[in-house]
C-alpha cells in the first residue's frame, strides 16, 4: 500500500492536533526503537509512532486512520517472538505504553482490572499482599504487557495446570478499527452471545485494539516443590512424562532438557545439574502442604520406575530456584556455545515425544547440525534449538531446511506449528501447511467481520491464499537475543 | 458408532443451495433451551463414536453424536473425567449438544468451563465446507480460536462434526460438607481465596454444600479445617443439582439463570433462589417480568438467561456488540441457514 505526499502530511497534522506534538513521533531516530519486536531479523520503520494516553484518543486515532485508509499496528512492550508488532512502512505504530495503570485489584472477587500496558509481573506483585497472583507466566514476564499477552494468548511454564491467557481472562475493552468501543465479558463467569473473549485472545492484533483487561487472580498455593529426575536415555525421560500424567497428577510445570542443553545451562548457571545425564525432567508440584507431600512421593516413584538414574527433591527454596534458574537460562546458555541458533516452537501430542525426539536426532545427523532440546514437556510444546554458524558455507540454508522438517513433523504428528510464540510474520508460510485454503478463507472472513477495510495489523498471522512457500524460524545471530536481559524458556 | 460426515455435508450443501434453514438436532435433550427454530431438522446423532483417546494425553476426540454417557464411562475406566461436568438433561445427550450449548456443571468455577477444555473442532460451515480448527494439543496459537467461538454458539455458526477436549484425572478423594448459612454469598465466594481443595460450592434451601476433592490427605485436612456435616451419597446430590432434579427446580414458574461476579449482591427480585458456582451462577424461580429480571441482573454487573419459560431466552446484545455478532454470523453462515433465531431473533 502506498500512502505518501499530501495525504501523509494531512494525517500527521490531524494526529498532532489530536494527541499533541510530543505524542506523534516521525523523526527517524525517534522511530528506530520501534522498528522491530523480539524477532529482530525483521525491521521496518513506520510512518509514525503514536503514543495515545486515553481510550478516546485510541478511538480518535483509529477513526482517523480508517478514514485515511492507513494501516495501524498496536504494540505493547515489543517482546513478542514472531514479528506480530513489526511496523508497516506506510502505516502507523500505536504504542499502548502509556496505558500503564492498575485500575483495581478486588481481593474479594479475586479479579484485577488493568490497562493493557501493565507488565505481566506487575499484576502478581500488586495482588501479592492479598495472597493472590496472576497465573500465566511467560518467560518475558518482567517486561511483556498484559495487552500483548492477550493478543498472543501467552503461555508460560505453568500452563499445564493453570492454562493459557485465555483461561485466565474475564473481560476486555476493545476498540475496533472503526473506532467503536466494545465491552466483552464482565465479572460474570460467561457472557451473552458468542465467545468473543476467546476469539480476541490470540488474535495477534488483527481484530481490535485492547484498551482494558480484567483477569482472574488465584490464591497462592500453600506450597510448591520441585523434583529433578535424571535419565541416561532420552526415550526414558520422554516416557516418564506420560507416566506422571497417567499417575493422575497434573504438575504445575513439567520441563525437559537434553544433554547438550544440560551442559550449556550448567556451565552458565551452575544449577547443580547432573552433566552426565542424557536428559533431565524438572517437575514442579503445588497445592496444599498435604497434597504436595503425597504427590512428591508418587512422582519420585514414577520417575524411578521409568528408569531415572537419580531423583532429587529441592531441599529448600534456594535449591528450588537454582533448579529453575538453570532451566530459565537455557536459551542464553545455548547462545554461548554456538555462533547462531534457530528456535522452533511446535507442539505435539505428548505420546509422540520419544519418537519425535529420535527423529529430530536423526535429522540432526542428516544435516550435520547439533540440536539442543529444552522445552515444556508436560504440554508437548517443543523448543528445539538448531545450532549453526551463519558464516559457514550453506549452513543457514541447511538450518532452515532442518527447521522446515521439524515443523512438518509436528503437523504430521497431529500437532501445531506454534504453541506459544504466535504466527506473526514469521510463520505465515507454515500456516499454509497447517490450514487448507477454505480454513484460511474462514479466518479472513472473521478478520473482515471486525475490520472490513483490513487496516488492523494487516498481513500478519493469517497468510493470503496466494502465499505458500517456506517455513520460517527465529534466527538468533551471535547469541544476540533481542531483549537479552529477559529469561527465555 | 458411524461416520456419516459425507452425508451430513451433502444435506447441508443442498440446504444451502436451496436456501432452506435447518435446525441441527443431536440428542434433542436441550431443545427447551434457547429460542424456537422453525426449520427443517438436520439429525446429527448418527455421527458418533470416539475417534481417539489416550489417557496419557489427557485428550479425547469424539464425533458430535457420541453420547456423553459413553464418553464419561470410557474416561472413568481410566480414572479420568470431563472436568466441567456437563449437564445432560436426558440420557440421549451428546457431546455436540453439550459443546454447542456451552453448559457446564458445578465444578466450573474451579476447573474451568466447557470452552476452557475445548481444544479443537471439525465443522461444516455455511458454505458447505468441512473445516478443522485448533487441534489435539493444549498449547496451540495458530489461527483464530474458532473452536472456542463455536462453543456456546448454539449451532448458529456451523455444524459441529468432531470435537477434541482436554480431560483431567479424577480426584483420588471427594466428599461434601453441609452447614447452615445465613449469608451464603460472602461465605461461598470466600472459600476460593483459601488454599483448600474446593471443587463445588452451592447454597440450596438454607444449606451451604461444599465439595472437597483432591488427594486423600488434602481432603481430610480441609474437612477438619472447614467443619460441618459430611453429606451421605453426595454424588447424587451434585448430579441432581446439575440435572435440575432437586425440588427447587420442581415448580412451574419460569426458571432464570443469572450469571454475575461471585460476590455480587443478590438482585432485588421476588422468587426463590438457589446459588451455585461459589456465588457466580444463581438460579431464580420467579414470575417477575423479563425486563425486570434483565435490569436487576445488569444492576449487579451480570446477565440473565430465561432457561425454562416463554420469552426471549438470552440477554440482549447492545450497540457495537450486536453488529459484531451479525457480521460474525455472516462470516460463517452467509445465507443464514444454521439454527436461525435460536440465539437471537436477528440472526
Amino acid at each position: 500500500m502506498q500512502f505518501g505526499g499530501s495525504g501523509r502530511e494531512s494525517l500527521i497534522l490531524a494526529l498532532r492536533a489530536m494527541l499533541g506534538e510530543e505524542s506523534v513521533l516521525t523523526e527517524k531516530e525517534e522511530l528506530a526503537p520501534f522498528e522491530c519486536d523480539g524477532l529482530s531479523v525483521y525491521r521496518k520503520l513506520p510512518m509514525a509512532v503514536l503514543l495515545p494516553s486515553t481510550v478516546e484518543e485510541v478511538q480518535g486515532v483509529l477513526r482517523l486512520c480508517s478514514d485515511h485508509g492507513v494501516p495501524v499496528v498496536a504494540r505493547g512492550a515489543g517482546t513478542g517472538l514472531s514479528g506480530g508488532a513489526l511496523p508497516l512502512k506506510d502505516g502507523v505504530l500505536m504504542s499502548l505504553s502509556r496505558f500503564d495503570r492498575i485500575i483495581d485489584i478486588d481481593p474479594v472477587q479475586r479479579i484485577a482490572t488493568i490497562q493493557p500496558g501493565v507488565r505481566n509481573l506487575a499484576i502478581s506483585e500488586a495482588a501479592a499482599p492479598h495472597g493472590l497472583y496472576y497465573a500465566p507466566d511467560p518467560s518475558s514476564q518482567i517486561a511483556c504487557t498484559i495487552g500483548g499477552n492477550v493478543a498472543e494468548n501467552s503461555g508460560g511454564v505453568h500452563c499445564l495446570k493453570y492454562g493459557l491467557t485465555v483461561h485466565n481472562l474475564l473481560a476486555l475493552k476493545v476498540v475496533t478499527m472503526e473506532g467503536e468501543l466494545v465491552e466483552i465479558g464482565s465479572g460474570a463467569p460467561d457472557s451473552q452471545g458468542y465467545d468473543l473473549l476467546a476469539l480476541m485472545t490470540g488474535s495477534e492484533g488483527l481484530l481490535g485494539v485492547i484498551v482494558e483487561v480484567t483477569v482472574k487472580l488465584l490464591a497462592r498455593p500453600e506450597r510448591a516443590q520441585v523434583l529433578l529426575a535424571a535419565f541416561d536415555d532420552v526415550r526414558h525421560a520422554a516416557e516418564a512424562v506420560g507416566a506422571v500424567i497417567s499417575a493422575g497428577i497434573i504438575p504445575a510445570g513439567l520441563e525437559m532438557m537434553d544433554n547438550l542443553a544440560i551442559r550449556a545451562a550448567e556451565d552458565f548457571a551452575h544449577a547443580g545439574y547432573p552433566v552426565g545425564a542424557e536428559a533431565i525432567l524438572l517437575c514442579e508440584l503445588d497445592g496444599t502442604n498435604a497434597e504436595v507431600s503425597e504427590h512428591v512421593m508418587k512422582v519420585r516413584e514414577v520417575m524411578q520406575h521409568a528408569g531415572a538414574t537419580e531423583v532429587r527433591t529441592a531441599r529448600d527454596e534456594e535449591e528450588r530456584s537454582m533448579f529453575w534458574k538453570g532451566r530459565k537460562s537455557a536459551f542464553p546458555a545455548v547462545g554461548r556455545i554456538s555462533p547462531d541458533y534457530y528456535c522452533m516452537d511446535g507442539t505435539i501430542p505428548r505420546r509422540n515425544l520419544p519418537e519425535v525426539l529420535e527423529r529430530i536426532a536423526s535429522l540432526s545427523r542428516k544435516y550435520g547440525l547439533r540440536v539442543a532440546n529444552v522445552f515444556h514437556a508436560g504440554d508437548g510444546n517443543l523448543h528445539p534449538l538448531i545450532l549453526f554458524d551463519a558464516n559457514g558455507e550453506g549452513e543457514l540454508e541447511r538450518t532452515e531446511a532442518f527447521g522446515r522438517e521439524i515443523l512438518s513433523l509436528c503437523i504430521e504428528m497431529g500437532g501445531t506449528i506454534t504453541g506459544e510464540h504466535g504466527v506473526g510474520v514469521e510463520k505465515l508460510d507454515s500456516m499454509c501447511l497447517q490450514f487448507n485454503p477454505a480454513e484460511l478463507a474462514q479466518f479472513h472472513a472473521i478478520k473482515s467481520a471486525f475490520d472490513q477495510k483490513g487496516l488492523l495489523n494487516p498481513g500478519k498471522a493469517v497468510p493470503t491464499l496466494h502465499r505458500c512457500a517456506e517455513f520460517g524460524a527465529m534466527h538468533v545471530h551471535e547469541g544476540n537475543l533481542p531483549h537479552a536481559h529477559l529469561e527465555r524458556f | 458408532m458411524a461416520d456419516i460426515e459425507r452425508r451430513l455435508q451433502e444435506l447441508a450443501k443442498s440446504a444451502i443451495d436451496s436456501g432452506t434453514p435447518i435446525a441441527i438436532i443431536a440428542g434433542g435433550t436441550k431443545s427447551f433451551l434457547g429460542n424456537r427454530v422453525a426449520a427443517e431438522p438436520l439429525h446429527v446423532a448418527g455421527h458418533s463414536g470416539i475417534v481417539d483417546y489416550d489417557p496419557r494425553e489427557l485428550v479425547i476426540t469424539a464425533r458430535c453424536g457420541t453420547k456423553l454417557e459413553e464418553i464419561e464411562q470410557v474416561l472413568s475406566a481410566s480414572s479420568q473425567m470431563l472436568p466441567f461436568e456437563p449437564p445432560r438433561f436426558g440420557g440421549a445427550a451428546t457431546l455436540g449438544g453439550a459443546v454447542a450449548c456451552g453448559l457446564s456443571g458445578p465444578r466450573r468455577p474451579y476447573a474451568g468451563s466447557v470452552r476452557d477444555h475445548v481444544l479443537g473442532c471439525r465443522i461444516i460451515n455455511g458454505r458447505g465446507e468441512i473445516l478443522n480448527f485448533g487441534g489435539k494439543v493444549m498449547k496451540n496459537v495458530a489461527g483464530f480460536d474458532v473452536s472456542r467461538l463455536m462453543t456456546g454458539a448454539f449451532g448458529t455458526l456451523g455444524v459441529l462434526l468432531e470435537i477434541s477436549l482436554r480431560v483431567l484425572p479424577r480426584p483420588a478423594a471427594s466428599l461434601t460438607l453441609v452447614r447452615e448459612c445465613r449469608d451464603p454469598v460472602p461465605y461461598l465466594c470466600g472459600l476460593a481465596s483459601k488454599p483448600i481443595p474446593v471443587d463445588a460450592a452451592a447454597h440450596v434451601e438454607g444449606l451451604c454444600h461444599i465439595r472437597l476433592s483432591g488427594s486423600v490427605r488434602a481432603v481430610s485436612e480441609a474437612r477438619n479445617q472447614l467443619g460441618g456435616d459430611t453429606l451421605d451419597g453426595h454424588e447424587i446430590f451434585w448430579e441432581d443439582l446439575r440435572e435440575q432434579r432437586l425440588p427447587f427446580f420442581g415448580s412451574d414458574a419460569p426458571l432464570w439463570r443469572i450469571a454475575s461476579g461471585p460476590s455480587a449482591p443478590m438482585p432485588n427480585l421476588q422468587g426463590t433462589w438457589m446459588i451455585d458456582w461459589g456465588g457466580s451462577q444463581r438460579w431464580l424461580k420467579s414470575m417477575a417480568g423479563e425486563g425486570e429480571v434483565r435490569q436487576a441482573a445488569e444492576a449487579i454487573g451480570g446477565h440473565a438467561t430465561l432457561f425454562r419459560g416463554e420469552g426471549n431466552a438470552f440477554h440482549p446484545l447492545k450497540g457495537a456488540l450486536g453488529v459484531l455478532h451479525q457480521r460474525l454470523k455472516a462470516a460463517f453462515d452467509p445465507k443464514g441457514i444454521f439454527n436461525p433465531g435460536r440465539l437471537y431473533p436477528e440472526f
